[in-house]
Parts: C-alpha cells; structure tokens; sequence
C-alpha cells in the first residue's frame, strides 16, 4: 500500500512544487524554464494518478488513508492533513492531472505573445492544480475547504491575470466575493457537522449519519432535521463554486481570464468541485430528503436558464461559459435525483468536450487577434481545420448526439429524472427542452464562427492556424469527446459501476434509480436523442438556410429578447439590491455614526474630564512630565485606598 | 535559588533603553548606533523567549518560570511574574514584533532615532512585563506605563493630526484603567491579596463580580477596542509612525484581550457566564460595523485599522463562546492577527513612504514595479481574509466552531467577517497594486533587503501558523482546556441547581 499512497501523494504535490519553483524562481530561471518545470511536474502528476487508479482498482480494496501531517488540534477539534483514496478522489485526480497538463501544453502557445514574463501564469496554473487536487483528494472536510478556497484563490488570481485591465479586475474580485458568500454558509455547515457528529473526518461522519438520522437542530423557531439545514449548507457552498441559480454571477464575468484558465477552472475542474461535493457527501444526502429537492429544483431551474441565456450571446466565450451553467445544472439535477454516478459521469465527459470547446474557441480567439465577438466572425473553416473539426467532435458531445461523450451522460441524468419521479418530473421537462437548447446554442455557434462569408474580411483574412502545441491538446481532447462516454459508460453507470465505485458513493436503501434505469420504456429514453436533433435541424434552417431568420425573431420578441440577453437582469438587480445599499451603508456608517456619534461623544467626554478644551491644548505638548504625572495620579489613588483599607 | 530568566527577559529591552540614555544625542552617528543596539537587545529578547517557549510544558499545571520578590508584603503585593500557555506566546509575539518594527522604523524614522528606539525599547519591557505579571498591582503598573511609549510614539512621530491622536489615544485608555483600579480595588478588599494565581482560586459573590466584571471590560474594552470604546483606535493607528502601529495593534490591543481572559473570565466566571451574550453581541456589532466602515475608507492605514477592529470583535466572540474551542481559536486569532496586521501595516508604509501619501486612490499598478512588493502584500492580504493555510483561517475555524456551539446565528454573523472582509481588502489590494501603472508608481523601486527582512519572517510565520498550528495551541491548548472545563462544571452544577428547583417548587 505504500507505493499506492507514494504515487497517490506524488499526483498530488507535484503540482504545488511546480508552483513554487515557477512562482518564487520563475523571474530567476525565466519563462522556458519555468514552463519546462511546471509541465514536467504536471506530466509527472498525470503519470502517477493514472498508475495509482489502476493499482487501486486492481487491488480491489475500499477507501485508503494516506496520512501527511496533523494539522488542526485544539479544543476538542481535529483536522489532519490526509489524502484519500477510493474511486471517486483517484477518478477526480486522474481527471484533474490530465486536463491540467494539456492546458498547462496549450498555454504554451496561447501565452506566446505576452510581454511580461509568464512565468508567473504557469505558477498560477500548477497552483490551482494542486488546490483542486488538495479538494478532490481530502479526507475531510476542512481540507475539502483549504483546497475549496485555494481554488478560489487562484482562480481569483488568474481571472486576473491582465491586472492592467479594469474589467478584468471587477471580475476577479466579483467571482471570489460571490464565492465567499457561498463559502460563508458552507463554513456554517461544516461547523454544524461538526457539531453533530464532533468529526469532520469522512469514514467517522459516514459511520455515524444513520444512527442520527432522526436528530433535529432548532432554527427558524421551530425543529428541523439536522440533516436537511446542513445539506442545504453544503449546497449553498457547491451552489458558489458551481455557479447555480442565484449564485451563478460571476461565472460569465470570469471570461475575462485568459481563455486556457476559462478552460481549465470555469470548464473541467473547478466549477465542478460543487458537484463532487455532492457525490461526497452522498451518504449523508441520502437521508436528506428535502435538502436533495432542493438540489433538484435548483440544479434543474439553473439548466434551464443558463440554456436559454447561452441561445443569445454574442460572445464566444460567454456563450460556451452558460452553457457550462447549464451543463453544471444537469449534474446538479443528477445529485438531487439520487444518481450521483451519472453526475460524475457527466462531469468527466463535460471536462473533456468543454475544455475541448474552450480550447478551440481560445484558438479561434488567438487567431483572430482577441476577437471574441461571433457576430464578426464566419467562414472560417478553411483558415482553422484543426480547430473546426475539433468544435465539430465538441458540439456533437455537447449537443447529445449519439454516441458522442455528452449523449451518454445527458441522457443517463435526464432518465434518472424521469425514473425518481416526483419533482424529477420537473427536471425531466427542463432536462429534455434543454438538449433541444443545448444542440441549438452548439450548432449555433459553430455555424456562426465556421461557416457563411466572413463578416469581417479583414479579420479573417490574417486567421492561421495555432501551433501545434495548441492543436495536440485540441485532437487528444477531440478524441475523448467522442470516445469517452461508450469507454466509461460501462464503469460509471452501466453494469459494472457497483464495482467501480466500490462504495465510495453511497445510495440510500430506498434509492433505486440507478438500477432501474434500465427498466425505462425505449420511447422515454429516446425523447432528449429526438430533442438534441431537432436542436441541431433548428440550427441549420436559422444559421445556414435561413440566416435572416434569428434577427426577426429578435425584432418580433424583443422584450423577451432583451431578457435573455441581459441574462435575465440578475446583475442590475444585484447591483441594485445589494451592492449600491451597502456602499451607502458603509459611507453612511462611517460618515454619521463612527465620526459622528462615536468619536463625536467621545471628543466631547474628553473635553469635559479634562475640564475645557483649554486644558486639552495644555495638555497638547506632549511632554514626558505631563503623561507621567498622570499616570502617577492613578498610582497614588491605588495606594491612598491601600492605605485607607489597610 | 534559580536563575531569573523571565526577569531578565522583561528588564532586558528596558537596561537597554537606559544604555541609549548615556548615549550622546543627535549625531549621525549615535542614530545608527542606537539602531544597532535597539536590534541587539531586541533580538537577544527574542532568542530568549524562544527558548523559553521551547522550555516550557504544556502537560505541566500551573504558572512555569516564576519569579517572586516581596514588594508590599502587608497588603499582599508582591513582585510576581510567571508565565502560562496563555501568556507565553505572547511574549514571544511582543519579542518578535519588537525587533521587527525598529528594522522597520529604519527608513520611516529620521528624527530623534535615539528617543524613538528608546520608547520602542521601554514599551517591549512594558508589554513583556503586563504578559507575565502575576501579581494584579503590577499587571496595572505595567498596563499603565505602556501608555508613555506608546503616546509618546503617536504625538511625536506620528502623522499631521498626531497630537490630537495622541491625546485620544491616551485619555482613553487612561480612563478605561481607573475602572480597572476600581475592581481591583474589590478584588483585593475582599481576598486580601493581588496575587493572581490566588484570585483565580477565590470565588467572589455573583453581585460583587457583576461589578468587578463591568470595570474590567471598560478598562479592557478600550485596548481591545470593544464597540463603541473604540473612537481613538482609527487616529492612533492612522497617525502613529507604522513601526509604531505595528506594536500598537499587533501587541498591545492583544493586552485587552489577554486581560478579559485573565481577570474577567478567569477570575469571574459566574460574570463571564452570565454577561457573555451580551459581550458576544458587541463582538458580533464590532465584526459588521468595522469590516463596512472599511470599505468606505480612502486612507489605506485607516483601512486597515478598521479591519483590526473588525478582527477584535471576532476575538471578543470566541471569548465569550465559554467553550475550549472558541476560546482556543479567539486566542489563535489574537497571534495570528498580531503578525499579520504588523505585516499589514509595515508593508503598506512601505509603499506610501515611497510614494508620501497613504491615499488609496492615487496608487494602482505596484504589481508591475513590484512584483516582490505585491507577493507580499497578496500573501498578507489573503491571510488578512482568512485564507486556508494562512494563520488566521485557523483561529477562524476554531472561533467558529465555538460559535456554533453557542447556536446558529452568532456563528452566521461573526462569519460575515469572511465575507465583508473580502469586500474591502480586495478593492484595497485591487486599487494599490493592480490595474495599469499609475505615474506616482512608476519610479517606484521594489522592497530593499531591509525590508524583505521586515516581511518575509512575517509571512513564513504566516504560513507556518496555517499549515501546522499545532507549534502555538499545544502550548495553550491544555490550559484553555481546564478553563473551559470549569465552565462546563458550573453550567453543569446551574442546570442541575434550577432542575433541583424546579423539582422542588
């Protein structure tokens, strides 16, 4: 077991080695050095995850403890620096190392024109690599969270990254408070686990969720079931990270990040982490029943809005960045519906068609010169084959097309829906009419950026394919979207998944969703294949046949138009609701209570102990005498008194 | 009889300051060697309390390198100085802030260095001397004197509005210590002795410590600062030279702290139970209050000092959780919050010397003039956030989990400080070191070795307290523990007093 916990603890901490060479070094060793180091490393983590799933799948044995250090221990509370090891954090790493060194490959190229050293960019990447590895691989829930805010921290950082732009700014700063709010309520709930429980090390949390069951917390004035307030907790926190309804602001904002980082965290991992949270914490949700509802309604509503968001936006990258929103809220649905094996299923084929889509769309935007409006795009196909097939083999994944990688796994979330019944029944709808969107927004885009005449001559005539260290990543991703969902189909949800897992996600006694899944009638499960064509049949006839059509329809309906376009005008209401209330707060609090009323009586009680503002200007002199003199008063009323008792 | 140490160590920094008095006055020549010995005895102060630290048992019970020398043996004062898990990392924290702030007092104070090294000197012995007293009248004593240096540091190098800060500063506290000499007082008419190790033994009558209790967190409420006591903290931080700050808000506001620790919750624990719901809303007030003045604040220092008062409330919250969890991570919160707020305040004059004005709005761009600068200052700003794997994310945790003990809505709402601390710091962070390079920072040289001297300790400890805390709360850990544990004892033996009366009636 030793070597399984050294290659498992190698996977991890490369990355952070990388990160602090190229971060501390990287303006010593330079850029090639610094991307030389960093990549190895990652090649190395991406090697030993790989190794390290294989091993322990061999061997068969359940979760595996790999001790580093103590780290929190007082009070009665204990928190350890401990790797874990079962399917679903080696999965995680496999999935989070291989990425990651692809796009660590790709930046390469995409940063090649910078003028500051990028040393400092590849430190960032290999740092939130490990962050992610750290959340992914934890053994409980603090350390869950130091890699929750490490992730947070760099995706802050990178979002970023182009400090000198003021935009790029607001939306760093934008995505790391709207996380911390969600955050906030996560803390909350890892404290009430706590507080229940008095671990928050996952094996003693598990053992012990059932003979708590029935525990109640007192909030809101009446009882409720412990376990429903700290599901929903938790939930709030995976709704930050993963940018569900109401919480989802700062992700179409984070597209300010170079398009690598929007790839990397705001595609495959990061915004993912929400989820695996969920498949974490499964068996405890199990016996949330409200609190999985609640996911449900939520993971569902998200689906659907962000769809509908991403069917009108102009820009390449905002589109591809609702589209994951909406994506996220399938595996959100999947979670509430009780199939958290479909929801990592989802996640690890979306990881590969998403970041495979945000690459192309990178290569696109390189090529173009920072061109990221579609609407001054078109034809180019020619100019960019690599990167068209590659949006190709993404837009059949993500469109759900069979049997391309999103087909299996959007298809296995949407029918758990329909076999939890109940408000799965509402997620069905949503889930079906958001693979019609989903095809349409996908076909939409391509067609736009790919085909018809350029609509900006200029712009594309100087188009030219990337480098090759940017394609590579392209074709190997290409490859896995179209190959990914039938490999792992088998492993994730099919027959063989009991035994994949091994346990670590846990269904409840009553949950049979996942084994009747198979049970559904050909009709039902055909319906979301029939949406996605129908999807990518609307898209030809408005952006091939027809491409007059979408601009009337717009004219047509324009308030609802203007809805959609505006994102349903979440940020003016935020801005309106919250971030303009508390600016005057805080100018108001200031200005009239702390200046005013506090230091106002204050400045007044001082001029009346000191018997007239006369005396404060005497007292002004700042001379020794006068403060030890003072000071001596109180000195002399302490022993007057001494000598009185006494 | 045994060799002094923790005498020597509290007198050192002040035979120190007595040398510099023999010192020729205002050459060229006497500045930089008051410098040189202001470190020496600085550093050797440290190394002491180091070695201190890595003398002393947790496991043992009890006060450990006592010192005692009768002083007024017929009122029963006497010269007693020991430390305790509580006490002893505070005064490796005055030890290590000290040495730091004359390092970084070098460039910033051109003016009388010999009497500025000679205030810095004699508040370190002031500090070191209230952390280890065990004696109540010589606790006051050095609480007192901490004062001189510390106005005399505002009112003579400070900024513009110095005297006017001074004099706040100053009254302030002074009038917050009378009530302290007021319990006192009672303490010690009814026990007969100020010695502290027996107050903590003497049970006072639940209407008496009511009394006690209120005096004690006036006097304490001031340092700390507690809401509303605080109207001098935001002058006295901003005006004060930042070595001085440093000392100020990362050691001395500490002191009120230790004292509600020390006297108002070891010594009266029947007050600290009953009154601890209102002291928890103060605290809770303080966090929210302070963390949203922030934002509005267009003096970076004031900024900060603000964020320290915010940090404070959440100090007074996990005291007044009564539980070893919540007290352990206030008391983590305290040390963590010293180093990172002295961090703070160094490495922001450091930039605004540079630059002469410590208007947020006129910087914007450091990170590309200097990037050593802004690593730093990033590191520092994320601690101040409570980042995991920084120190204060572990005092925050424990604080609350404390909390939650306590119920539901004191942990949501001293936790807001994670949220609205976010808030200011990073548009703080943003407007000084981000967006494109502003003309007053392009000239700007990057951190000198002096001052990479000042910060990267800072930020080691920074780290090394996120990463593994078990270095500080061992030392703590067990005597918290005990005090908590009386806690429950008592709340155990009230529960069954009103169950044993309710039967009754």
């Amino acid at each position: 077991m030793l070597s399984l916990g050294l290659l498992f603890g190698t996977a991890v901490f490369a990355p952070l080695l990388g990160a602090i060479i190229a971060g501390l070094f990287g303006r010593v060793i330079g850029d090639a050095a610094s991307r030389i180091v960093t990549i190895a490393l990652m090649v190395l983590a991406s090697v030993c995850a790989v190794a390290a799933l294989a091993t322990g799948l061999d061997s068969g044995s359940q979760a595996i403890a790999v001790p580093v250090s103590t780290w929190v221990q007082a009070g009665g509370f204990h928190a350890s620096w401990q790797l874990r090891f079962d399917t679903l954090s080696a999965s995680m790493v496999t999935m989070v190392t291989v990425i990651s060194t692809l796009i660590h490959l790709y930046s390469v190229g995409y940063m090649a024109h910078e003028k500051t050293p990028v040393s400092r960019f590849f430190a960032y990447l290999s740092l939130f690599s490990f962050a992610m590895l750290m959340l992914v691989s934890s053994d409980n829930l603090i350390q869950l969270f130091f890699g929750w805010e490490g992730v947070g921290l760099a995706s802050y950082l990178l979002i970023g990254y182009w400090f000198d732009r003021p935009s790029a700014n607001a939306a760093a700063v934008k995505a790391f408070v709207v996380n911390r709010v969600a955050d906030l309520f996560f803390m909350v709930g890892i404290a009430l686990v706590f507080l229940q429980f008095g671990t928050v090390a996952y094996d003693n949390i598990f053992a012990l969720v059932p003979a708590h069951a029935s525990s109640v917390y007192h909030l809101f004035g009446s009882d409720l079931r412990a376990y429903e307030v700290i599901g929903v907790l938790l939930f709030i926190g995976a709704a930050g990270k993963s940018a569900q309804l109401f919480l989802h602001t700062w992700l179409p904002d984070a597209m300010e990040g170079p398009t690598p980082v929007s790839a990397l965290i705001h595609a495959a991992t990061m915004v993912t982490a929400g989820v695996f949270l969920m498949a974490r914490m499964s068996p405890l949700l199990e016996y949330a029943p409200v609190a999985k509802d609640v996911v449900l309604f939520i993971g569902a509503t998200t689906c659907f809005f962000a769809a509908t968001v991403g069917l009108v936006q102009p820009d390449i990258k905002r589109t591809i960045a609702y589209s994951t929103c909406s994506q996220l809220g399938y595996m959100f649905m999947a979670a509430g519906c009780g199939v958290y094996q479909a929801a990592m299923f989802h996640l690890t084929t979306h990881a590969c068609f998403k970041a495979l889509l945000f690459l192309s769309a990178g290569s696109v935007i390189h090529a173009l010169h920072g061109e990221q409006d579609m609407f001054r795009m078109g034809g180019l196909w020619r100019k960019l084959p690599v990167t068209y097939a590659a949006v190709w083999a993404g837009a059949l994944a993500l469109g759900g097309i069979p049997p391309f990688a999103g087909w299996w796994s959007k298809d296995a979330i949407i029918d758990g829906a329909f076999v939890a019944g109940g408000l799965g029944l509402y997620g069905w709808v949503l889930g079906v009419a958001v693979a019609f969107l989903t095809a349409l927004y996908s076909w939409r885009m391509l067609f736009l950026v790919f085909h018809g005449r350029p609509r900006v001559p200029e712009l594309a005539d100087h188009a030219h394919e990337s480098p090759f260290v940017m394609t590579l990543p392209l074709v190997i991703l290409g490859i896995a979207a179209v190959v990914a969902g039938w490999l792992l189909y088998p492993y994730y949800v099919g027959e063989r998944q009991a035994a994949y897992w091994n346990g670590a996600i846990f269904n409840g006694a009553e949950n049979h969703v996942l084994a009747n899944l198979d049970q559904l009638p050909a009709l039902i499960t055909l319906v979301p294949t029939i949406a996605a064509f129908l999807g990518l049949g609307a898209a030809v006839v408005f952006y091939v046949l027809k491409p007059e059509l979408p601009g009337r329809l717009a004219a047509s309906m324009r308030p609802l138009y203007l809805f959609l376009l505006n994102k349903w005008y979440f940020d003016e209401l935020y801005d309106l609701i919250f971030v303009r209330p508390y600016r005057a707060l805080a100018r108001v609090l200031w200005h009239g209570a702390d200046e005013g009323i506090v230091d106002g009586s204050a400045t007044g009680l001082a001029r009346l102990t000191a018997g007239g503002s006369a005396q404060i200007v005497r007292i002004q002199t700042g001379s020794i005498a006068v403060y030890a003199f003072t000071m001596l008063i109180g000195l002399l009323a302490l022993c007057s008194v001494f000598l009185f008792f006494g | 009889m045994h060799f002094p140490l923790l005498t020597v160590l509290i007198f050192l920094p002040l035979l120190g300051a007595l040398l510099l008095l023999l010192l020729p006055g205002k050459s060229e020549a006497a500045a930089s060697s008051a410098r040189v010995v202001g470190l020496a005895v600085s550093g050797v102060s440290f190394l002491l309390a180091v070695g201190m630290w890595f003398g002393f048992q947790p496991s043992l019970a009890g006060f450990q390198f006592q010192d005692r020398a009768d002083w007024v043996p017929g009122f029963g004062i006497s010269y007693h100085v020991g430390l305790d898990g509580i006490s002893l990392l505070f005064v490796v924290l005055t030890t290590l802030v000290t040495p730091l702030a004359l390092l970084a007092a070098t460039r910033a104070i051109t003016t009388r260095v010999r009497d500025y090294v000679i205030a810095v000197l004699a508040l370190e012995t002031t500090l070191l001397g209230l952390f280890s007293s065990l004696d109540f009248v010589l606790f006051y004593v050095f609480y007192e004197a901490t004062l001189i240096p510390g106005s005399l540091m505002v009112g003579i190098w400070g900024g513009p509005k110095r005297v006017h800060a001074s004099i706040k500063f100053f009254l302030f506290t002074f009038g917050g210590s009378l009530f302290m000499l007021l319990a006192l007082l009672a303490m010690w008419h009814v026990a007969g002795t100020t010695d502290i190790p027996t107050l903590l033994h003497t049970r006072f009558a639940p209407a008496l410590q009511s009394w006690m209790f209120l005096g004690l967190v006036l006097a304490f409420g001031v340092k700390l600062p507690i809401f509303p006591l605080h109207a001098w903290l935001p002058d006295a931080y901003t005006e004060a030279p930042s070595s001085a700050t440093a000392m100020l808000s990362g050691v001395l506001s500490k002191a009120g702290a230790y004292g509600l620790l020390r006297f108002a919750i070891g010594i009266l624990p029947d007050a600290a139970h009953r009154y601890a719901p209102v002291m928890i809303a103060l605290g809770i007030v303080a966090v929210i209050y302070a963390a949203i003045i922030a934002l509005s604040q267009t003096d970076m220092k004031r900024l900060v000092a603000y964020s320290s008062f915010s940090h404070m409330g959440l100090v007074l919250v996990g005291l007044f959780t009564l539980n070893a969890t919540g007290i352990d991570g206030a008391l983590f919160v305290m040390l963590s919050h010293g180093i990172i707020i002295a961090a703070l305040f160094s490495a922001l004059s450091m930039l605004s010397d540079r630059a002469g004005t410590r208007e947020i709005a006129g910087f914007g761009g450091a990170a590309s003039r200097m990037p050593a600068f802004a690593s730093l200052l990033m590191l520092f700003t994320m601690a101040n956030i409570g980042l995991p794997g920084t120190g204060s994310f572990v005092g925050e945790l424990l604080v609350m989990i404390g909390a939650i003990k306590v119920g539901f809505w004191v942990a949501l709402l001293s936790g807001m400080a994670m949220i609205l601390g976010a808030v200011y710091m990073l548009v703080l962070y943003r407007h000084v070191a981000f967006e494109a390079a502003s003309g007053l920072v392009a000239a700007m040289r990057d951190l000198d070795v002096r001052e990479r001297l000042v910060l990267v300790p800072l930020a080691v400890i920074t780290l090394w307290m996120g990463v593994y805390p078990s270095s500080f709360t061992r030392v703590f850990d067990p005597v918290i523990g005990q005090l908590a544990h009386s806690f429950d004892l008592s709340a155990q033996s009230a529960a069954a007093v009103s169950a044993g009366s309710r039967t009754l009636s």
